[in-house]
């Protein structure tokens, strides 16, 4: 592809390896000033690799990327910043410890005193040209994460970026959020900025794209230029893309239908919480009053913006928070005073979202990790001393069960891929005795066979008559699987609705604090 | 009982102290410096005994302190530049790392030490010592405080200058990023490695600076283990202070005062062994840990390598 | 006040455990750790050059006083038994990710306790009961001297390495006053505890002057790397050790093993100190410090953790601690030297294993 003179910054048959995958194979893109040009592929797509090359973190294997028209390879973060190409990264990168101000110094030459009051002035006539307000005197920490966002956008404008790289940055916000992201992406490129906004979320591109770039397996499968976006109406947009994305089929691949299994109203209720409390930590929010039920075979959801007290709410219910208040109750028994041991023993159970940081122990073999939560218990273990062949014995059957693909028992579990470990999560927690299971963010960072496979499981798990408690921050997926919807902001349930067709725009109401 | 309140004995006692603490300040200094830019420095001892074996070499030979104090930084920023080759740029375990090179670096001086002085052991002359006009003609406080070596005064005036460096510049920013979140120090632009590297090695400056001073100053030789856990008490020390290079000083002279009340002591004839004495510092360190131990707080990414990409 | 270096972060990728060894395993892995011993002796060995020594001449002599004449290997074998002890504990704690960095500590108030108790003892009971007794009370002392540590990292997240380094400090100068004032001998002008008789001692091994703690030192040993790779105990510690936050998650009691921890870490150290006394020395001097407690530690690294390779190496070091104290006799060579070799071994070998780890990912690639 012959570079545009009007392209800033454009990609030539850029390639990426990495150890066992190709991440990026043949890239082309081409940016320009004044357009939101949308990466839309699905987690392991690539997107993040690309990113790392625009923001010299990494250094392509093969191919060149143009800077003004000329070959310029981006080395190191520091030249990228020089070249104009402002990052906002999904992961957060502002120091929590400084305040929004040394937040935006930072990076300036090492001899100097920070320029404060330049800072002011120039963050002033930013500010007021793009309408939003940002507390410069408060620390990082204190900031929501819609705020840190605007930070760093506003990081990218103090040092005169000429292209905005935004990375999942609607993953975070409020539907009301990503409205206002929207239309902020809007001011900026009609100053002439040029932004490269990344997402999964196909509404979005839609909405704020001028043209849309789709990335699958690290390969780019197609382009909609903005002649043609402008043609289109929305709805067309969504089934190109989808057609692009996932071959031929029309519909949206996620979009299974409505939950069919019935849930026998006359059962009494296998998880019943009233007014359980958490106090508030440093860096969580606490929980007051969360009451609810959960009768066998159903499935509640719990939908709202990520940081309101999903975690700690799974986690008070599995133990591993205290509790300041309220009670649990398992079939008819209260076990709030109990151990984590002890409640999983009656068969609840806990799918943490954090599957390396806490739900694995890395360098362990796939096996032991088969059975963390069961040390010491038989007929794994006898008085004590390991049983290495059972052990063995009952994760080669959990392994075939549940389709684990890994080299051996012996593997490191780190080294599988990121469904696989997933498995290896499920199955150590549906395996015998679980009667209710708290899924938090199952399909977070999963491809789309492994997110398929995992909500199916869920399914089952329902099915079989226990009682599932599905944390989410996808909105969709809860509106494909769930019984009722309960709405968590602020660390209190602040509503609950019945998965009926007005559904979505009712908890979309109660995400942005208004009435069902 | 006179001689303990007598104005010489309190003047010897407090001179003594401040001797006694001027090491354990720059190597607090300096450890609090590696540690705010997230690098745990173990091996920071070794880096003193460097200091003190290689300044006292440089003194003795030049016959000039100052030369000493030279040669006895540079000594500490030769292991920590292993320190910041092995631990900064490629990684390794910082505690594994900073044991070995402790351990290497008092095996070492020793062992140099005896090919080299174990049948003379030179001394170098007693100090200039630098007399603050007007000050130093206060009773008690003016002999002790106010009749050091120039270094001492300049000990001090560190901290105050690292209290700038962190609070007011650019670097202090800089290095505060790099041990709370070094992500972002990268994409800021700033290169972590290099970063954290500045720091090891001004550590090694001023834990070797430590040394020469404790060689060529308070001793007035150099034998082996001189140092005799100063390293550490530093990283106790800057484990303590939270980055406020003011506490250091004030935990400085705490051990400082209880070293210096062993000697003192000695020298009055007081009949208590200076085991008992010797422990003060540590006791008062450990009720310290049990009051406040759960406030302290240490930098998010100590003792964790970067690398850019990783997550 | 925590830090994430927990040693079984580095360990991990050592762990022993994991993966059965196949043939190129085990080569791989004997390259691994001859290779950089080698090297460290020649590194070494070119200190030596330059203070003018011959290097041959020195590993000969060494390797001869140490290991080759029947005196020299009695008294290496004798010196492991505490090293071996110390060594274990060691293990435990690394294991679970817990940097016991107050081994000198616990292993001198371990042998002041055994050292003021035993004498005492063998008089009021048969011998072997009188010196059970006193290794009890020497390991409850130590644990005991942990317990602060222990709890303050189990229940407030202080940093152990500054809690146990400050009591190795306390400990060091509170076994100094209790030899000096508490249990000083009355019948010698030295200062030094009470001296158990030659006879009352553990009995030395067959017709050498080996002590039999050897014995109890390899028991030690190999029972904590049994425990620690084949029991859900063992396990627990090592999950609590490589991920702490798993621990929380799959319902271990984090704080509780973390006493746990130290208490085992410390008595064992403490039954260094006991069998060093009761064995070999009988008596502990004022201003004793044999500093085992650190020198330990780069044997315990270098045996990546795991018990059997720990005691090929505390064999190692004893050959070089006892070769070297000769050595410092005849060739004039202080055997400070050893800690240098070591040190050396321990940098080198974390470099070897940096580069294969590279090596590795980039034929991956």
């Amino acid at each position: 592809m012959p570079a545009d003179k009007r392209d800033i910054v454009a990609l030539e048959g850029v390639t990426k390896r990495f150890p066992g995958i190709v991440a990026n194979d043949g890239i082309d893109l081409s940016i320009r000033p004044g357009e939101v040009h949308v990466l839309l592929g699905e987690n392991g797509a690539g997107k993040s690799t690309l990113i790392g090359m625009l923001s010299g973190l990494q250094q392509p294997d093969e191919g060149r990327i143009l800077v003004d028209g000329k070959p310029t390879p981006i080395t190191s973060p520091r030249h990228a910043l020089a070249l104009g190409i402002g990052t906002v990264f999904q992961h957060m990168m502002l120091v929590p410890t400084l305040t929004v101000a040394e937040n935006l110094l930072l990076g300036g030459p090492w001899w100097q005193r920070p320029r404060t009051e330049e800072l002011e002035a120039r963050v002033a006539e930013i500010t007021r040209s793009l309408g939003i307000s940002v507390k410069l005197h408060a620390k990082v920490s204190e900031l929501s994460l819609g705020e840190q966002q605007q930070v760093e956008i506003l990081r990218a404008m103090v040092r005169n970026s000429r292209l905005l790289i935004l990375d999942e940055s609607t993953s975070m916000l409020t539907p009301k959020g990503i409205e206002e992201l929207g239309a902020l992406m809007r001011r900026l490129v009609g100053q002439g900025l040029a932004i490269v906004f990344i997402t999964h979320k196909l509404k979005e591109a839609a909405a704020f794209g001028d043209r849309i770039s789709v990335l699958k397996l690290g390969r780019k499968v197609g382009e909609i230029p903005p002649e043609r976006f402008r043609t289109l109406s929305e709805q067309e947009i969504i089934s190109e893309i989808v057609e692009l994305m996932f071959g031929k089929q029309k519909d949206d691949p996620e979009a299974a239908e409505r939950p069919t299994r019935t849930v026998r109203a006359d059962a009494g209720p296998l998880l019943q919480v009233a007014d359980l409390a958490v106090a508030p930590t440093e860096n969580a929010p606490g929980l007051s009053s969360i009451s609810f039920d959960i009768r066998p075979g159903e499935i509640l959801g719990i939908a709202g913006i990520d940081g309101n007290g999903q975690k700690q709410l799974a986690e008070a219910l599995a133990g591993q928070r205290a509790a300041t208040g309220g009670s649990v109750r398992l079939e008819g028994t209260a076990i709030e005073a109990l151990s984590v041991g002890e409640r999983r023993r009656r068969g609840l159970r806990y799918l943490t979202d954090d599957r390396l940081g806490e739900g694995t122990v890395g360098a362990f073999p796939v096996s032991i990790n088969f059975f963390l939560k069961q040390v010491g218990a038989s007929p794994f273990w006898r008085g004590g001393v390991e049983q290495r062949a059972e052990i063995d014995r009952r994760a080669a059957q959990l392994v075939r069960e549940y389709d684990v693909r890994t080299p051996s028992l012996k593997t490191p579990v780190a080294r599988l891929s990121g469904g696989n470990i997933q498995k290896v999560l499920i199955a150590r927690e549906l395996a015998e005795g679980a009667r209710a299971v708290i899924f938090n963010k199952p399909t977070y960072g999963l491809d789309l066979a492994n997110t398929l496979a995992s909500r199916q499981r869920i399914r089952d798990t329902a099915a079989r008559g226990l009682a599932v408690l599905l944390i989410s921050t996808d909105l969709e997926e809860l509106l494909s699987m769930c019984d009722r919807i309960a709405v968590i902001a602020n660390g209190s349930l602040v509503g609950t609705v019945a998965n009926a067709d007005d559904a979505r725009t009712k908890v979309g109401r109660l995400m942005i604090g208004l009435a069902a | 009982m006179t001689g303990l309140f007598s104005e010489v004995f309190l003047g010897a006692l407090l001179f003594g102290a401040v001797t006694a603490a001027v090491p354990l300040l720059l190597a607090g200094l300096g450890e609090q410096l590696s540690e705010k830019a997230g690098v745990l420095n173990i091996g920071i001892e070794g880096m003193m005994l460097a200091g003190a074996y290689l300044g006292f070499l440089g003194a003795f030979y030049s016959g000039s302190l100052w030369l000493g104090f030279l040669t006895g930084a540079a000594g500490g920023i030769a292991v920590a530049l292993i320190m910041a080759l092995l631990c900064v740029r490629i990684g390794l375990n910082q505690i594994v790392i900073g044991i070995a090179l402790t351990l290497g670096l008092e095996g070492l001086t020793a062992l140099l030490h005896h090919f080299q002085f174990s049948r003379s052991y030179p001394r170098l002359p007693a100090a200039d010592a630098t007399v603050i006009p007007l000050l130093s003609d206060i009773p008690v406080v003016g002999p002790a405080f106010f009749k050091h070596h120039l270094i001492v005064y300049l000990a001090v005036a560190l901290v105050f200058a690292m209290g700038y460096l962190y609070r007011r510049t650019q670097l202090g920013l800089n290095l505060q990023a790099a041990g709370d979140k070094p992500a972002a120090l990268d994409v800021a632009g700033i290169d972590v490695i290099r970063t954290r590297t500045i720091a090891v090695l001004t550590t090694g400056a001023l834990a070797g600076l430590g040394g020469a001073y404790l060689a060529n100053v308070g001793a007035g030789l150099f034998i082996p283990f001189i140092t005799n856990g100063a390293g550490f008490l530093g990283i106790v020390l800057a484990m303590l202070a939270r980055g406020r290079p003011v506490w250091v000083l004030f935990g400085a002279l705490l051990f400082g005062v209880c070293l210096s009340l062993t000697t003192a002591m000695q020298v009055a004839g007081i009949n208590i062994p200076t085991d008992i004495i010797q422990m003060l510092p540590f006791l008062a360190v450990m009720i310290m840990l049990v009051l406040f131990g759960r406030r302290a707080s240490l930098p998010a990414a100590l003792g964790i390598a970067y690398e850019r990409g990783a997550r | 006040m925590s830090i994430d270096t927990a040693p079984g972060a580095s360990a991990n990728a050592l762990d022993a455990t994991s993966g059965a060894a196949t043939g190129r395993d085990i080569l791989h892995r004997l390259l691994m750790t001859l290779g950089p011993i080698l090297a460290a002796l020649i590194i070494a060995g070119c200190i030596l050059l330059v203070v003018g020594v011959d290097p041959l001449a020195y590993y000969g002599y060494v390797l001869e006083k140490g290991l080759f004449s029947p005196l020299g290997i009695q008294q290496t074998l004798t010196r492991m038994a505490p090293l071996l002890f110390l060594a274990a504990g060691l293990i435990v704690a690394f294991r679970a990710g817990m940097w016991n960095l107050g081994g000198d500590g616990q292993f001198l108030l371990g042998a002041v306790t055994a050292a003021a108790s035993a004498p005492v003892l063998v008089q009021v009971m048969p011998a072997w009961l009188a010196l059970t007794c006193s290794f009890l009370i020497s390991m409850v002392v130590a644990m005991a001297w942990s317990l602060l540590p222990a709890l303050l990292r189990a229940y407030q997240g202080v940093n152990e390495i500054i809690t146990t380094l400050m009591m190795t400090f306390l400990g060091t100068s509170l076994a100094n006053v209790l030899v000096k004032l508490v249990f000083r001998d009355p019948g010698t002008t030295v200062p030094q505890t009470r001296t158990l008789p030659v006879e009352d001692r553990l009995p030395r091994l067959f017709d050498t002057t080996i002590t039999s703690g050897l014995v109890l030192g390899l028991a030690a040993i190999i029972i904590v790397h049994l425990v620690m790779t084949r029991t859900a105990f063992g396990l627990k510690l090592r999950i609590v050790g490589a991920n702490p936050r798993a621990a929380v998650h799959a319902g271990l009691g984090v704080p509780r093993l973390t006493v746990a921890v130290f208490a085992i870490s410390a008595g064992l150290a403490g039954l260094a100190g006991a069998v060093d006394i009761i064995g070999v020395q009988g008596n502990v001097r004022a201003d004793w410090n044999p500093a085992y407690g650190l020198a330990v530690i780069p044997a315990v690294f270098l045996a990546r953790m795991n018990g059997f390779a720990a005691i090929g190496f505390v064999f190692l070091l004893s050959v070089l601690s006892i070769g070297g104290e000769s050595a410092a006799r005849r060739l004039g060579v202080p055997n400070h030297f050893t800690l240098v070799l070591v040190s050396i071994m321990l940098i080198v070998l974390a470099l070897a294993e940096y580069v294969d780890h590279r090596y590795n990912q980039s034929r991956k690639a």
